[in-house]
């Protein structure tokens, strides 16, 4: 609209109309930046300084030792290891899982979408609804079968979980970005000759590379930042960094020391914040995709 | 005459769409639908505290109903769900169409507003429980300006409580939303905007008239999300509030959570799971089966 010409008195409501637009767009972002700043603060104050100034003043000093407490030496339980041990944890529950669902969901979204075999729609319609299941149906059974196999209380248990729940968000993505290529491309490939693993990897895995990373950064995000299958299937040294950081923030014994809950949150929260600041790009689309179906 | 049989290694590669599929789609059926079915059979037997098969109908569903701790949950559910739902799309939508306008900087700011929807519901329950600390929170530093009768320790009140986690849920959600909202707007037909600007309409106008309605899908698509996202809330009430003061803020799926794992009432737990599941299927069911649907036609 900047083809239009104003009247001064136009040319005035138009600037206080920017002003408006400004104000609200910086108290948002003030208002969503707020904790981010209160956390990073508190964590870099220590003990005297938090309870003797304001929540908002800014540290006296960048004095990084509650960082240092909590990530090997805060008392998680009774075990005061800080939370390093855990955050290994997370990552190696991480890792295979979140390469185990994108796997699976790369393939069963290219066979779903490019070999059209009857009943692939309802598949598809079942795996679907694995999104949005409330996990709290799933624990007890779940328990009982980790129990079974022997890896209760393991990273492996958690790997399956995170593998199994993570694949019908993957399906989704995958089958939904391959929806998008044009068949044409496949059908040549078989009439000279390809199979079916030949075809995924020399036309359509040249072509995923934004789906992968769609994938990879939302279930690394989901995996973890997961909190209810960590607290219901690993205790003590087992757990995943989430439920160590919560348990290390509502341990009561001794001073509360909020400085170090806070920069245990920042720990807890740093690697997908990263992934966020690096690739947010392809965060949002998995943000929208995993939403807007189809 | 019969045709020549297919060799084997024929009927394989032809099969093998299917083979592959069949490991995903097997895991899905027994760890989604296996189990549902599973929790739905303890939900109708005995099991106290370990599972016990022996079927007692719906004995464990109507304890769960005379439970106050029950009623608490899903009145808070219902708090909670509607406020969340409706302050995240106002607010979403509200910040979608500020920076529509042309901001220089939009980049930047949509990641400021779109960040907390990286770190998880613990992180996001810690940092407000803490702004919200009655004595060195965020209430003392505002009565310290001047303003005496400020209250921010939501925390610890009884009927504030639920309203602290909406406050929470809304933060970490609202710029999804957003970003759900602008990429709307973005591919609303360009062409009848400025079609309708060139008929005199004002840009209030061409946004209620024309913009707003057209973004009905994605406005459903929203709701569907944030009242799923509800329904399964329970990181943030247990990092915020830890369902208190007592139980005044607990969800369902705390609910579920302390029966099974602290209370040695498995039978209820897997009741008030059933209950969550149809929930949930009540909502998602009809929503997916018109996406699913529609798609077919285009």
């Amino acid at each position: 609209m900047s083809d239009h010409t104003y009247s001064p008195a136009q040319g005035q409501s138009v600037l206080w109309m920017r002003l408006l637009l400004w104000a609200l767009l910086i108290l948002f972002a003030i208002w969503f930046l707020l904790p981010a700043y209160v956390v990073v603060g508190t964590s870099l104050k220590d003990l005297e300084e938090i309870r003797g100034g304001s929540l908002l003043a800014l540290p006296h000093e960048l004095n990084f030792s509650a960082w240092k407490h909590a990530w090997n030496e805060a008392c998680i339980g009774v075990r005061c290891t800080g939370l390093e041990p855990y955050f290994w944890n997370s990552v190696f529950m991480a890792l295979p899982a979140v390469f185990i669902s994108t796997l699976l969901g790369a393939l069963t979204g290219y066979a779903l979408t490019k070999f059209q075999f009857r009943g692939a729609n309802m598949i598809f319609a079942l795996i679907l609804f694995g999104c949005f299941v409330p996990f709290q149906v799933v624990i007890l059974p779940m328990a009982q079968t980790l129990g079974r196999l022997g890896i209760t209380n393991t990273v492996y248990g958690l790997i399956l979980v995170h593998s199994v729940y993570g694949l019908a968000f993957t399906t989704l993505f995958f089958r939904n970005y391959y929806v998008t290529i044009p068949d044409e491309l496949v059908r040549a490939a078989t009439i000279d000759g390809a199979g079916f693993f030949t075809i995924f990897r020399r036309i359509i895995l040249p072509l995923s590379p934004p789906i992968i990373v769609v994938s990879v950064i939302w279930q690394f995000t989901q995996i973890w930042n997961d909190f209810l299958f960590g607290a219901s299937f690993t205790t003590g040294g087992a757990q995943p960094i989430t439920v160590a950081m919560n348990n290390l923030v509502n341990t009561t014994t001794g001073v509360k020391q909020y400085n170090v809950d806070m920069a245990a949150a920042l720990i807890t929260a740093a690697p997908t914040l990263f992934v966020y600041i690096v690739a947010g790009r392809y965060f949002v689309r998995g943000l929208t995709a995993g939403s807007v179906k189809g | 005459m019969s045709r020549p049989p297919i060799p084997f290694t024929d009927r394989i590669a032809r099969a093998l769409p299917q083979i592959v599929v069949a490991p995903s789609f097997a895991a899905i059926l027994f760890f989604v639908y296996g189990f549902i079915a599973w929790t739905g059979y303890i939900s109708m037997s005995k099991s106290k505290m370990l599972p016990n098969y022996d079927f007692v109908g719906i004995r464990q569903y109507w304890r769960l109903f005379q439970m106050d701790r029950w009623s608490v949950a899903l009145e808070n559910l219902f708090i909670f769900g509607f406020l969340f739902i409706a302050v995240a799309i106002v607010i979403g939508c509200l910040l979608a169409v500020l920076l529509d306008q042309r901001i220089r900087a939009e980049g930047f700011i949509r990641t400021i507003y779109l960040y907390p929807m990286a770190i998880s519901f613990i992180i996001t329950g810690t940092a407000w429980k803490w702004i919200m600390n009655p004595s060195l929170g965020l209430e003392t530093v505002v009565r310290g300006w001047g303003w005496e009768s400020f209250r921010f320790g939501w925390t610890n009140d009884e009927t504030l409580a639920v309203y602290a986690l909406v406050m929470a849920a809304v933060w970490q959600s609202a710029g999804f939303v957003m970003a759900l909202f602008l990429s709307a707007l973005r591919s609303v037909d360009q062409d009848i905007i400025k079609a309708a600007s060139l008929d005199g309409a004002s840009p209030w106008k061409i946004y209620t008239r024309i913009i707003l309605p057209s973004m009905r899908p994605v406005f459903m698509s929203a709701v569907v999300i944030l009242a799923h996202l509800a329904i399964k809330s329970f990181d943030l009430v247990v990092a915020l509030t830890g369902g208190g003061p007592g139980y005044a803020s607990t969800l369902p799926a705390n609910f579920m959570y302390e029966m099974t794992f602290r209370r040695n009432e498995i039978g209820v737990g897997a009741a008030s799971a059933m209950v969550m599941l149809a929930t949930v299927a009540a909502i998602m069911v009809p929503y997916l089966y018109s996406e699913l649907r529609g798609k077919k036609h285009v």
